[in-house]
């Protein structure tokens, strides 16, 4: 076996733990492989500096991944997806001034997005009336689920994210001071950040992305396309890596020393207290203690996540097309599928189980008619925006 | 050259911008701006109506760049990256120094090119001189602490300087150590002991 070093990039967020674990706990080194983990501060340094061969492989935003294979927002390079590092995790956290105020406007239990999304409809259109500002919501990246759930819970109630609200993209570091500092009334997140602007007593957490999207692609091991297509066997070595770091990661008797793992500063760097309840899928979502548990709210690698799902890929490309970030044709279509390659997981970690409790369209959006890949057309047709009672 | 150009400098670190700035004034630009809040950066960006976008790697706040490229924000001008795929050079120059540039869409890459060229040579200076200043710092901070041993091996052994460094050359040597080590154990065990 050849001994092989390989940069990785990575951003701070409870997500990257398969990652992380590989090297920290010697998987990669079993495969003979030496791994320089590199922690950035945006996810464009991240996907120039893979882009460019700075990096060999990145924890990467799925939809980002998706959006540089089709060359839209920014350079073309076609990257491959060969595993999944997370699905789900991601949560929409709001301030205790717009909390009350959808309770006050909820027709209905605010735990129901579909409800709360009708409340998010009558506070906009109240604000309108008397004359306030816009609420401003923050996000982390124009291709990110979070921007995709977010929107998709506020078109739900027929509030149009472009035009009625101010949607912002904000760095994760940025999200609990912009929430403190009232310059944000609410945001979507991943992990860790949902749970310290709870910890800090300046949000409440109201939905998991779970509850928006129950299997949301969310970020993915990304290497140049043409780089997997020619490096022999040190990709497949590196994935065996991540698998194994996946299955250590996912044994309840390891929890507590990934949390401590992860929790070091030159890695994700917050709390193992809060990594723990995050990787259990128990988080505090209200200053008062309050808190909720859903053992989907994070995937790492467990329940068949691991292995890319096309069909995911095509739903994050049919997002891009509903909100005019892409055009919609069958070539880039199948480029975005492409892009996903549960070949090469499969040639490196073999036929991995099923899950056991994916919805049939693979996605399980809370609104609207199931996921069609072929007839993505039709699909977004089929996503009516209700009018809302203004 | 085109001193019309409008340039704003986007980075959190007051001394790197201000060599940026000072460099690009002498080149001949004139509409040089530092957006130190990241607040409201898009904000500032749009009220300020830059051609060219200068912005530090270290920044998270470049992420929120990335929405000047959606087609459904209303922009004034589409802003696109200086860099694209023929420009594997530039690109690879830039991210070494820590830098990234943005033009207006539209906007003749020659005209801006020596704009990038000597923000490379900037980002890259301040590195030296940063990595320069903490060599010295060390070393200053290193001879404080030599002194200091000296100090107390004259004082304990009641011998003068010359020989009291010979002994910290000799142990350093001996355990295969740097003087400054051999000085700061020193240091420690007195203060243990005072």
């Amino acid at each position: 076996m050849n001994e092989a070093n390989l940069r990785v990039g990575f951003i701070p967020l409870i997500d990257a733990a398969a990652l992380l674990v590989a090297v920290d706990k010697g998987f990669a080194a079993t495969e003979g492989l030496t791994v320089d983990l590199v922690r950035e501060v945006s996810w464009s340094n991240v996907r120039d500096k893979l882009n460019i061969g700075v990096f060999d492989a990145a924890h990467l935003l799925a939809p980002l991944a998706v959006a540089s294979s089709l060359g839209v927002g920014h350079v073309k390079v076609a990257l491959a997806a060969p595993f999944m590092l997370g699905l789900n995790g991601n949560a929409i956290t709001v301030s205790p001034a717009l909390y009350d105020a959808l309770s006050a406007a909820a027709d209905g239990k605010l735990e129901d997005p579909k409800i709360s999304a009708q409340a998010l409809a009558r506070v906009v259109t109240a604000r309108r009336r008397a004359g306030e500002e816009a609420l401003t919501f923050g996000m982390t990246f124009p291709f990110s689920t979070h921007n995709y759930q977010i929107r998709l819970w506020m078109a739900a109630g027929g509030v149009d994210p472009d035009q009625d609200v101010r949607l912002v993209v904000l760095p994760p570091p940025y999200m609990v001071d912009s929430l403190s500092r009232r310059q944000v009334d609410g945001f979507c997140v991943g992990a860790p950040w949902n749970s310290i602007a709870v910890e800090f007593g300046v949000g409440r957490i109201l939905h998991f992305g779970c509850d928006i999207v129950a299997r949301a692609p969310e970020k993915v091991l990304a290497v140049r396309a043409a780089w997997a297509d020619n490096r022999d066997d040190v990709l497949e070595r590196f994935l065996r890596a991540l698998g194994g770091a996946a299955a250590f990661v996912n044994d309840p008797a390891h929890v507590e020393e990934v949390a401590q793992l992860l929790a070091a500063p030159g890695r994700v760097g917050v709390s193992a207290d809060i990594i723990q309840r995050t990787l259990k899928g128990t988080l505090h979502t209200a200053p008062n203690g309050m808190s909720r548990g859903n053992s989907d709210y994070i995937l790492i690698a467990r329940d068949g996540a691991a292995r890319p799902d096309p069909v995911h890929a095509a739903w994050l490309y049919a997002q891009m097309v509903r909100w005019n970030q892409a055009p919609l044709s069958s070539e880039l279509l199948a480029t975005a599928e492409a892009c996903f390659r549960p070949d090469l997981y499969d040639a490196a970690l073999g036929e991995s189980e099923k899950s056991q409790s994916a919805p049939p369209d693979g996605i399980g959006a809370f609104v609207g008619p199931p996921f069609e890949a072929h007839d993505i057309a039709g699909h977004l047709a089929g996503v009516k925006v209700p009018v809302p009672t203004r | 050259m085109d001193p019309a150009l409008k340039i704003v400098i986007v980075d959190e670190n007051p001394i790197r911008a201000a060599i940026l700035a000072d460099g690009l004034r002498e080149a001949g630009y004139v509409h040089v701006t530092r957006i130190e809040e990241t607040a409201s950066l898009l904000v500032r960006i749009y009220s300020l109506d830059p051609d060219v976008i200068l912005i530090d790697l270290e920044n998270p706040s470049r992420d929120v760049l990335a929405q000047m490229f959606q087609v459904s924000r209303a922009v004034k001008r589409p802003i696109a990256m200086f860099v694209d795929q023929s420009d594997a050079a530039a690109i690879e120059a830039a991210v070494d120094a820590g830098v990234s540039a943005y033009i207006v869409d539209g906007l003749k890459k020659e005209r801006i090119k020596n704009i990038l060229d000597l923000c490379i040579s900037r980002f890259n200076a301040f590195a030296r001189l940063t990595g320069e200043l903490e060599r010295a710092q060390t070393a200053l901070s290193e001879r404080k602490l030599i002194d200091r041993a000296k100090g107390i091996l004259m004082k304990m052994k009641n011998i003068g300087e010359a020989d009291a460094y010979a002994m910290l050359r000799k142990t350093a040597m001996n355990e295969n150590r740097k003087i400054a080590e051999v000085a700061q154990s020193l240091v420690t065990a007195a203060e243990l002991l005072k």
